[in-house]
């Protein structure tokens, strides 16, 4: 390839290159070291006494709560939904494909709000609610759903281009020889998309733990009890406690990096189970 | 004589489409039964509303005297081979060839000890003993379908369905298989249906072949049957390479443009076509019954030269199979005859 016509000039590549690694330092690597560095900048002992604050230690334990509710619910409704859309034909299925982008493509702080709209005091279940002795808005079922809808895509968007390229004949296969409808879900379909379900996880276990508008909107930020981890950064920040806001921060910076660096252990590993579905 | 499988006015139609229409189709115990047709002949479909991986808009499916059209495709313990292998890509040789005794309820499911001699023993019949640890990606084309072979049989299929098993092989690959899939049937005697859309293949392998157009059969019978009596003007036109030549017929005479050829049975008077294969047209012998052919073209295929043939100006080029050593060149011209006479009156 050297010297072939789809060879850039020397000046021409390492401007180009020159400018991306600015760009990433600038805009990734010097804001995820000023994290670093402003929690640690009054020494590592101010650095875990921030954790051991009270309403930080349970924004901890709520958001860990959140997540564990959130993730595995969308890792049901993903893998329905991507074995739905990519295995069998039904009228609508397209309209349930744009649908699932839904939260994608509109404001988290939307999507709060049509939950408070809708199980707000004066919102349409609200009453409803309300008459069965439970709160949904300020609260953290609130909270959970939200985190459900903004993360939902993840998982059904990773596994539909890798379920719909691998077609049905393996399922057919399987059911040729006997096996059940169930079984060979079990058998084949997921055992073939393990690793795109892996990475859909992680992608979506992300995003629960860091969302801040959807959750923002609806948690009413009641200290230690409806405040996740992004929204507690917010609160020790306007309070001008800048070490512990960005002590909480590490960890969320942290969750970042692990999920970057098993993401890319992944593609690396088993790159042919991923990479095609990268080709969206 | 019992019968296999039987399709009594058996339809199906995706969405507006119809695949398959009014098929009528008996399946011998024990033979290897091509479908032979051109794409969108609603072969592929047959075969898969036999494996009940479709079910039909209308019509019976019969396996022996059991009505199997409601039967589930588990319960029609059919072996299935895909064009595309279909085999399992993140098990082994072993444990894809295993899979179907694998997923048995347990009372039917054999010992571990009895599924591994099984495994071992179809290994070895599909000659890739050695290879059972190996992953699907690991092995060649061949080497997968002759998996996949396996895999089908290992369930003691009452039938054996083959959807264009050597289709996605290269020429060398497909005639060692051939040869290797007509021994494999000789030794367990499955009643075996394989659709193809390969005449040489069809006509080389199978004991019958049924020829499919547009959602039905249009003839089945033995590749002789099929290739030297076609029942009707497509079979005579699909198979053997023919040319469709508009003649007019009378008596025991027919008019090729400005020639004029005696046939051997008698004719309704009126337009007809002559279907006429490359091994029809030998060169003439005597100068009363020649036809003399301008050399249009000509192409060296195999062992033979073949030549493209105007018999008259405005029909469609004949073709005829020469010696290798033939003198023919454009623009020569060449007295030839039919040898063989296969007409079809219109209608």
């Amino acid at each position: 390839m050297r010297d072939g016509v789809l060879t850039e000039g020397r000046p021409v590549r390492w401007t180009l290159l020159g400018l991306t690694l600015v760009f990433l330092a600038l805009f990734l690597v010097l804001p995820l070291a000023a994290v670093f560095t402003e929690a640690l900048r009054r020494g590592v002992g101010v650095f875990l006494e921030a954790f051991a604050d009270p309403d930080t230690q349970a924004a901890i334990r709520l958001t860990l709560l959140v997540a564990a509710i959130a993730v595995p619910l969308n890792l049901v409704f993903g893998v329905s939904t991507a074995w739905a859309v990519a295995k069998f034909e039904f009228p609508g299925k397209s309209l349930l494909v744009t649908l699932i982008d839904l939260p994608f493509s509109v404001s988290p702080v939307v999507s709060g709000l049509v939950y408070v709209l809708l199980f707000g005091a004066k919102g349409l279940l609200g009453p409803l609610v309300d008459d069965w002795g439970f709160k949904i808005i300020f609260a953290v079922p609130g909270i959970v759903l939200a985190t459900v809808f903004v993360t939902f895509p993840f998982i059904a968007r990773e596994l539909i281009p890798l379920m719909h390229e691998q077609g049905t004949a393996e399922e057919e296969a399987a059911l040729t020889l006997g096996a059940s409808g169930f079984r060979t879900f079990l058998t084949v379909t997921l055992p073939n998309v393990r690793w795109a379900l892996l990475y859909g996880v992680l992608l979506c276990n992300a995003r629960a733990m860091g969302e801040f508008g959807a959750v923002s909107v609806v948690s009413g930020h009641i200290r230690g009890l409806t405040n996740t981890m992004p929204l507690q950064v917010e609160i020790l920040y306007n309070e001008y406690n800048f070490v512990g806001a960005f002590a909480v921060s590490t960890l969320l910076a942290g969750l970042a990096l692990v999920t970057l660096g098993a993401k890319s252990l992944l593609e690396w590993r088993y790159g042919d189970g991923l990479a095609r579905t990268r080709r969206h | 004589m019992a019968i296999a499988i039987r399709a009594e006015g058996l339809a199906k139609s995706f969405g507006g489409t119809v695949a398959v229409s009014g098929l009528d189709l008996a399946v011998e115990p024990g033979e290897l039964l091509a479908l032979l047709g051109p794409s969108g002949s609603g072969k592929t479909t047959f075969l898969r509303l036999v494996a009940g991986l479709e079910s039909p808009t209308a019509g019976r499916i019969l396996f022996g005297d059991e009505d199997a059209t409601h039967l589930s495709v588990q319960d029609r313990r059919v072996g299935f081979v895909f064009q595309h292998y279909a085999l399992f890509r993140h098990l082994t040789v072993a444990e894809n060839i295993a899979y179907g005794l694998r997923v048995r309820p347990r009372r039917e499911r054999p010992s571990d000890a009895d599924i591994k001699r099984r495994v071992a023993d179809l290994l070895d019949l599909v000659q890739l003993p050695g290879l059972d640890r190996r992953r699907p990606a690991q092995l060649s084309g061949g080497q997968r379908q002759r998996v996949a072979l396996a895999r089908a049989l290992a369930v003691e299929p009452r039938v054996l369905l083959l959807d264009e098993p050597f289709g996605a092989l290269d020429a060398k690959v497909r005639r060692d298989l051939r040869r290797w899939l007509r021994e494999v049937h000789e030794r367990t005697g499955h009643t075996t249906l394989f659709v193809t859309h390969d005449q040489e293949e069809a006509l080389e392998l199978a004991d019958r072949v049924a020829i499919f157009d547009k959602g039905g059969v249009e003839q089945v019978g033995t590749p002789d049957d099929i290739l030297d009596r076609p029942a009707t003007p497509f079979v005579a036109g699909f198979v053997g390479e023919a040319v469709r030549v508009p003649v007019d017929a009378a008596g025991s005479w027919i008019r090729i443009g400005d020639h004029q050829v005696r046939t051997p049975g008698e004719n309704a008077a009126g337009p007809a076509e002559l279907f006429v294969r490359p091994g029809d047209l030998v060169p003439a012998t005597d100068p009363a019954t020649a036809i003399p052919a301008r050399v249009i073209a000509v192409r060296r295929g195999g062992a033979a030269r073949r030549a493209e043939l105007l018999l008259t100006e405005g029909l469609p080029a004949v073709e005829i199979d020469l010696p290798a050593g033939h003198c023919a060149r454009k623009g020569d011209v060449l007295p030839v005859s039919l040898a063989t006479i296969r007409l079809f009156t219109s209608r």
